[in-house]
């Protein structure tokens, strides 16, 4: 029998709080992290807004020496891990340390580096590039730096899916411990693309809200008004566990990962499968996985990006899914909060989902003013509601056609 | 030969993230300031930039302690 997979300790840097307590309050208050871009000048650009990371010091995690080694999404991903193994409250020194993994993905890597060392390419030539220019661009170092800095020695990799890389880490990582290679996997995903070619690129495909006078209102999944998305940057870290570790060390468990489905759309590079019929595949295997019912699912922590196609077709994949129970059960998007944090989005709604569970809260999605017709369920609108919440979905979906869902439960015990 | 070690050894604080009382001239880059073979050429382009001179990798491999440097660079000057 494989074994079962529990969640016990988070850690968080997002635009709405760089710890768990603060991240959730804020949450279920509803606030927005969106504004104006500071860390580079946008004004030359149809998107200006975005969802930055404040007051992130990394050197309260490390030294000089190591913080100039690693690219800006790289020291999230040490920062939220080591915060996740604190909150989890697991001792290294009294691990087995062959037995705990690390599987921490990005979306895109290091780009900002790229950029700055491009620049010397271009300006003094090729001696001129930095010997960490690779090691803090490559998509994996986020993997490889949470495992050198914690001594995390079993199972070590890394996802890059674009906006579904978070939820493939986490789902990839539960199966790590489900098979039996790993008691313990620090899981999720980081992203720090506050940049000019990010934006210049994704400004180009116009997949970015342009309401530049609004920046907190931008961000509106689901919503008529809606006009794209909003990027955002951070880590979401989360320790995967297998339940017999954690009842053997006496931990509090926060859920338990039950299920995890993924699919491909086989389809476009950027646009969704039609209907979502690819992001429908997925939810059904993570419930199939999780060996739920639809019915028992209440609520689905939904990709729900604030763009045109994909909130219809997360919609109509919902719909697909769940049949008449779509109509009962509550589906919010926290991007409307946080923005979209591309590859780390994955871990920090599987952290929000996890919470919702735990709490029995669910948070809303703001901005929610225009009802459209083709987006016609039960959005959790504007305010967090207390509602008992069994089970419950977390979807991510990204460029290429990468569709992942993790199956969540609340934890009652070992029985 | 001040003015040059005072310059090296605000590169190799910056650089290593060591304390400047550790960047004795006897100090070995890697042994004793615990430099890897990144941060020794990372080093080396930061030379390079703040004394206006090329250092070839040849000449980088003979590189062993903070003294090393110094002469070095004042053999050039």
């Amino acid at each position: 029998m494989s074994k079962r997979v529990v969640i016990t300790g988070l850690g968080v840097l997002s635009p709405i709080g760089n710890d768990i307590p603060t991240f959730w309050n804020n949450l279920i208050i509803g606030k927005s992290g969106i504004g104006p871009v500071t860390q580079f000048d946008a004004s030359a650009y149809p998107t200006r807004i975005a969802g930055e990371v404040k007051d992130f010091d990394p050197l309260k995690y490390m030294d000089r020496k190591e913080v100039r080694r690693m690219d800006r999404f790289v020291q999230m991903a040490v920062a939220a891990s080591l915060d996740a193994l604190k909150h989890a409250g697991i001792d290294m020194s009294k691990e087995d340390p062959d037995r705990v993994g690390t599987y921490v993905g990005s979306g895109i890597g290091g780009l900002k580096t790229w950029e700055e060392e491009h620049i010397k390419l271009l300006e003094k030539g090729p001696r001129r590039v930095s010997p960490f220019f690779i090691p803090m661009m490559i998509a994996n170092m986020a993997a490889g730096q949470v495992s050198i800095t914690v001594g995390a020695k079993g199972p070590n990799s890394s996802a890059v899916s674009a906006c579904a890389t978070g939820t493939h880490s986490i789902g990839d990582a539960a199966k790590i411990i489900q098979r039996g290679d790993a008691d313990v996997m620090i899981a999720g995903g980081a992203e720090a693309t506050l940049s000019p070619m990010a934006f210049a690129g994704f400004c180009a495909n116009k997949a970015m809200s342009t309401r530049n006078d609004e920046p907190e209102k931008a961000s509106r999944p689901f919503d008529m008004e809606r006009d794209g998305f909003v990027m955002g940057e951070g880590a979401g870290i989360v320790i995967l566990e297998s339940l017999d570790h954690a009842l053997a060390r006496g931990a509090e468990i926060i859920a338990e990962l039950a299920g995890y489905g993924m699919s491909g759309d086989a389809y476009h590079l950027t646009a969704p499968a039609p209907e979502g019929e690819g992001a429908a595949r997925a939810m059904k295997r993570a419930l199939k996985d999780a060996g739920l019912e639809p019915e028992e699912v209440d609520y689905i922590n939904a990709h729900g990006t604030s763009t045109d196609l994909n909130d219809k077709f997360e919609t109509m994949a919902i719909k697909t899914v769940f049949g008449d129970h779509a109509y009962k059960l509550a589906v919010s998007s926290t991007k409307s909060m946080t923005g979209h944090l591309l590859g780390a989005a994955g871990g920090v709604e599987a952290i929000a989902t996890a919470l919702t569970l735990k709490e029995q809260i669910l948070p809303p999605t703001i901005n929610y003013e225009h009802p459209d017709p083709e987006c016609d369920l039960d959005y959790v609108p504007n305010e967090s509601r207390r509602v008992p919440v069994r089970a419950a979905l977390s979807n991510s979906l990204g460029f290429g056609g990468h569709n992942a869902t993790i199956a969540l439960k609340k934890y009652d015990g070992a029985e | 030969m001040a003015d040059t070690l005072d310059r090296v050894k605000r590169i190799i604080v910056d650089r290593l993230g060591v304390d400047a009382s550790e960047v004795t001239l006897e100090a070995s880059i890697k042994d004793d300031l615990g430099a890897d073979s990144l941060d020794v050429m990372d080093m080396i382009l930061e030379l390079e930039d703040e004394f206006s001179m090329e250092i070839s990798d040849e000449e980088a491999e003979k590189i062993n302690t903070v003294q090393d440097i110094v002469t070095y660079i004042e053999s050039r000057a």
